[in-house]
């Protein structure tokens, strides 16, 4: 009974929260504080959003983000993942790897849009590579210190009962070992890539962010915060459809 | 130095023996173990008993093969028999894999014996059994207390059937009472199962309750400096508490008088 309310009590109190955010602004833009042209009004976002609708811009928008979006981020966290465990369970490989993961590491996302150009072109591989870099590092790192984190006992306890080579060592203890942190790992990489998206997509290919840069230029806020609230909702779903997922894989964990 | 053969039992199989155990972590120059010489009879309880930090542990590994010595030989007789493990280990914190239920920890030493699944489950559910478990079998480890979770350990290795159970101060991490319950269980089981058990432990205690022989090691680099046959069970009176009185200055490293002859059995004293 209680945890039941308990479990209520959070989400309510979110939306409470959200509901006291919007009443502010739009008193606030009402009352004069704010000229709609700096922030428009919340009640002005559901018009505009359904011109965009209507127009098919916005649905476009989202399928194109999308598409950006899964193939960087299932690239970025497939190769992340798997560079990371590697590097995790072979001490040479990861010895072999550190020079370069200390040159490309500091290298942001985003300094990489003049070569996603040059090499791929205003397009979507171009969007999709920006998006992979910046999750890569995510799953790698996650991935690398969920393997060195592993109690080396329990290596000792898999060869003690049979598995020690190096195959039955990752399927017996490095990838459940790993498993919660590189879920982990993908979860900020799934929140991280939304905001690649949009800074992958400001230079011209088309999806959420373009749709932004041109809204913006035109002044047309109510449609920048539209395309805003867009984004955490879409970020909103990607995180729940994982954390079913997770909440499935790692029950053991409680 | 120390024991040899036994005329009493010097026909008995020998389940283990090692002969001139040396180890080394810098190759050589300085040594962990060194000359250990032993031998383990089927049926036997020995405890190996020694104080803290002296090498028990590694040299339980060197025998269970974790642990590749830098000189001697071990040699581990091994029955026959099929889908079964020559040696099995009980580790000091149980060491349960967290992420497969309690069942599947128990079929761990299974897997890649041959068997099928159904085969694997019902010989982890009869070891659960043996243990009182079986009715935590779909549980999580995390979700058994810390004697709960050694009793898996337990069945983990007994479920393969080893000839040589290996047991390294399985239940130092435990409270009083959940220990002597657990000491009393294993004298049962082993009554019953009439295996080989090599029990580690710094208790003397324990390893009198436990043990009809008694190993001591101490030294550095560690070696074995006494051999204690105790007799039947129940181990108390005279002669029993003469010999634990030497037990105790063999592990201070004090000098024994009798040091030459260091092998006791207790009908002598």
């Amino acid at each position: 009974m209680n945890q039941a309310r308990s479990r209520l009590l959070r989400p309510a109190l979110g939306l409470a929260g959200l509901a006291v955010l919007f009443g502010v602004w739009e008193g606030a833009v009402r009352g004069g504080w704010i000229q709609s042209g700096f922030l428009p009004a919340p009640s002005s976002l559901g018009p505009a959003w359904l011109d965009e609708v209507r127009s098919g811009a916005w649905v476009q928008a989202i399928r194109d983000s999308l598409t950006h979006y899964l193939t960087g981020l299932v690239a970025g966290s497939v190769t992340g993942t798997l560079v990371g465990l590697l590097c995790g369970a072979l001490p040479v490989l990861d010895g072999l790897l550190s020079g370069i993961v200390r040159v490309l590491r500091p290298i942001p996302g985003l300094a990489w849009v003049p070569f996603a150009i040059l090499w791929f072109g205003l397009n979507t591989a171009g969007a999709t590579f920006i998006i992979a870099i910046s999750v890569f590092w995510i799953n790698f790192y996650a991935a690398y210190g969920a393997v060195r984190a592993i109690d080396p006992d329990l290596y000792e306890v898999a060869a003690a009962f049979g598995h020690g080579g190096f195959w039955a060592r990752l399927r017996t203890v490095v990838l459940p070992a790993a498993s919660p942190g590189v879920l982990d790992g993908l979860r900020t990489g799934i929140g991280q890539a939304w905001m690649s998206v949009v800074a992958a997509e400001l230079f011209g290919v088309p999806g959420i962010g373009a749709r932004m840069m041109q809204a913006s230029s035109l002044l047309a806020t109510d449609l920048v915060v539209v395309y805003m609230l867009t984004m955490a909702l879409l970020y909103a779903v990607t995180d729940m459809l994982f954390m079913l997922v997770r909440r499935r894989l790692l029950g053991w964990q409680g | 130095m120390a024991i040899r053969e036994t005329a009493a039992s010097g026909t008995a199989d020998v389940v283990v023996r090692l002969e001139n155990i040396g180890l080394s972590h810098d190759h050589g120059r300085s040594f962990i173990l060194r000359h250990v010489d032993l031998e383990i009879r089927a049926g036997e309880f020995v405890a190996l008993l020694g104080p803290s930090g002296v090498g028990k542990s590694t040299l339980l590994r060197v025998i269970m093969g974790l642990v590749p010595p830098s000189e001697g030989l071990v040699t581990l007789q091994s029955r026959p028999a099929q889908a079964h493990r020559p040696a099995a280990m009980v580790f000091q914190d149980a060491k349960l894999m967290p992420w497969r239920s309690v069942r599947r920890n128990v079929e761990l030493g299974l897997e890649g014996l041959g068997l099928n699944r159904a085969e694997r489950q019902a010989r982890a559910m009869s070891a659960l059994e043996l243990v009182g478990l079986a009715d935590r079998a779909g549980r999580w480890p995390r979700q058994l207390s810390g004697g709960q979770r050694q009793r898996v350990g337990v069945a983990r290795a007994l479920t393969v059937e080893p000839d040589l159970l290996l047991m390294d101060e399985p239940f130092g991490a435990l409270d009083a009472i959940t220990r002597a319950s657990l000491q009393r269980e294993l004298l049962d089981i082993h009554a019953r199962r009439q295996g080989t058990v090599l029990f580690v432990t710094h208790d003397l205690d324990e390893a009198l309750l436990l043990a009809d022989r008694i190993i001591i090691l101490q030294g550095q680099p560690a070696g074995v400096k006494g051999d204690f046959m105790v007799g039947p069970r129940p181990h108390e009176g005279t002669a029993v508490r003469a010999m634990a009185g030497r037990m105790k200055r063999l592990i201070a490293g004090e000098a024994d008088p009798g040091a030459d002859a260091a092998y006791w059995q207790a009908s002598e004293i």
